[in-house]
């Protein structure tokens, strides 16, 4: 998780992703955080995100994203 | 000979009444309803006397967006879009330069206008909408107008600091409109998705093919931009055919292995432009669409939408780029060296741009307009202008034109036109910052900010949400103990870059 935040930190220094859980219904994160944040998650933690995790749902908040990683993880 | 784009949509409103011109998927408007409001729009304009200046249209993306445009143009005035997400400073800076005496918002957008301090007209849309048209009073308006009036006003980023806002003429928006259709073989029967927003001139080429046909364009909501297989359902939902998009839209479907699921079926028109469209990309998408005409299209928004193009009919190798290829008819391309002569096949050259295409100049910047349109130095025996683009090109083996590179620091970022140099003299104005240099990564699409004087990443990020439209934010910061330098004491943006 501390990985992840730290992702998530160096492309919105600004953001509180500890709390925030409206990422996408605010418009914190754009099309291109969302290129760049699915290349480090597949490098971080080896995984391969699909497109169709590539949801609202899954990219709201830091806990929605490590959960999802936890998810692709196991499987 | 037709002269004002509203001669499109005055054809076509009577011959498809209850078509759908323009849709987001939830709210559209028939040709019927544009040809009405925009006329109510006209006449409420008209008599508050405005009359050939800027009428800004402050407004969320939307079917009524473009309905207030028209609107502007029946009055005999130009419009000047604004984007509802742009930061308040950068509209400020906007409104200085225009000084505009009327605006027209929706319910959202009222409340970022009352804050601006703004004095004048302030209209809402559906009240200005409703109003009974005068026609009248429009045809009077219609007479005296002539090809060369303005059109539009669109804001480009400036390396000063301040943006720069091209104004174009009817003669030059309805030359490129001709042009583009015929060479992408618009029709009736075109259904365009539209990504581009409607601050730029990009979107030309849906909006004014829409009413010269009797199209139908659908604004796509930008949220699905972010998930691609929303995307791709949206479009075969909407049975879109179309499509004239930055190339990072077309990456962000084929880089995620959408396509290996789920191809936009009814697409057939690819056109992409003013970005490198990686090969590797490009192949997944000519793979799932091989019957589709993929098109690479080029120009600066100073020559009105834009001025090349080449059908891609041959595949290319991984480290080859696809070529801008040649004018559109009607549009001249001189490539110049630093000393001004043409360049020999195979030269380096600055690409230089002449004919109707070209737009009026940058509005209340008579210095800034003299430096970039300048007297054709090949020609010393009557006035002809062309346009320095600053874009570095050359012709390959087969004669077609490739762009190479900048002569400055303008970068194209995910579509977006930015001078590096406009971050930075923003940056600067953070009290803890000393010396900032915004550096451009071009393999990842990223926008790197170095800077000293001590501010905290978060706090600047901060001051530039407030400043800078969203495109221009840096993707990365990173704090220096010192900037390095040249040997003759300037920022070594090599040095940066090569981090």
């Amino acid at each position: 998780m501390e990985e992840l935040l730290d992702i998530l930190k160096s492309l919105h220094p600004d953001v509180d992703f500890e709390h925030c859980d409206s990422l996408i219904d605010d418009k914190i994160l754009d099309s291109i955080d969302i290129v760049s944040l699915v290349a480090e998650i597949n490098d971080a933690f080896d995984v391969a995100v699909p497109a169709e995790e590539i949801i609202p749902e899954n990219f709201n908040s830091a806990q929605a994203l490590w959960e999802m990683i936890q998810r692709l993880d196991e499987a | 000979m037709q002269r004002n784009v509203l001669e499109y949509l005055e054809a076509t409103a009577p011959r498809l009444p209850d078509k759908v011109a323009f849709s987001n998927g939830a709210d559209a408007l028939t040709f019927a309803q544009l040809h009405r409001a925009a006329r109510g729009i006209g006449t409420r304009l008209a008599r508050e006397g405005l009359d050939h200046e800027p009428v800004v249209v402050f407004m969320e993306k939307h079917p009524r967006s473009v309905a207030a445009f028209f609107g502007v143009v029946y009055s005999g005035c130009f419009y000047v879009p604004i984007d509802e997400e742009m930061p308040p400073y950068r509209v400020e800076l906007i409104f200085q330069t225009l000084n505009p005496r009327a605006v027209i918002c929706d319910e959202k957008t009222r409340p970022a206008v009352e804050k601006l301090g703004y004095a004048g007209l302030l209209l809402d849309y559906s009240d200005a909408a409703e109003t009974e048209p005068d026609d009248g009073l429009l045809s009077a308006i219609r007479d005296r107008q002539l090809d060369t009036d303005p059109l539009y006003i669109v804001f480009t980023s400036g390396s000063t600091g301040v943006p720069k806002g091209v104004v174009a003429c009817h003669r030059s928006v309805i030359d490129y409109i001709e042009q583009l259709s015929a060479t992408l073989g618009f029709s009736e029967e075109t259904v365009f998705g539209n990504q581009t927003p409607l601050y730029f001139d990009a979107c030309l080429k849906e909006l004014y093919p829409t009413i010269k046909f009797g199209a139908t364009t659908y604004l796509i909501p930008k949220s699905l931009f972010l998930f691609p297989i929303k995307l791709v359902d949206y479009l075969n939902e909407h049975r879109i055919n179309t499509v004239c998009w930055v190339v990072s839209a077309l990456t962000m479907i084929s880089g995620f292995r959408v396509l290996e699921k789920k191809v936009p079926e009814y697409l057939h028109t690819i056109a992409f432009g003013s970005e490198v469209f990686p090969i590797r990309q490009f192949r997944l998408w000519r793979k799932a669409l091989p019957e589709a005409k993929f098109t690479n299209l080029y120009g600066p928004t100073e020559a009105t939408g834009m001025s090349c193009f080449y059908h891609v009919d041959r595949d290319f190798a991984e480290d080859e780029v696809i070529p801008i290829g040649r004018p559109f008819p009607n549009t001249g391309i001189l490539l110049l060296t630093g000393d001004d002569r043409p360049a020999a096949p195979g030269e380096l050259g600055e690409i230089c741009i002449k004919g109707t295409c070209l737009t009026m100049g940058y509005y209340r910047m008579p210095e800034k307009t003299a430096e970039c349109f300048v007297q054709n130095p090949l020609n010393d025996t009557y006035p002809e202008l062309i346009y320095r683009t600053g874009d570095l090109g050359r012709y390959n083996e087969r004669g077609e034109l490739v762009f190479v590179s900048r002569k400055d620091y303008q970068i194209k970022h995910m579509g977006h036109r930015i001078e590096l140099q406009e971050i930075e003299v923003v940056a600067a104005m953070h009290p803890e910052v000393a010396q900032a240099c915004a550096v451009y990564e071009p393999e990842k699409d990223h926008i790197r900010l170095y800077y000293t004087g001590g501010a905290e990443a978060a706090a600047l990020t901060a001051f530039l949400k407030e400043k800078l439209p969203r495109y221009m934010l840096p993707n990365r910061m990173e704090e220096l103990e010192r900037m390095p330098l040249t040997p003759n004491g300037k920022v070594d943006r090599k040095a940066l870059a090569g981090e």
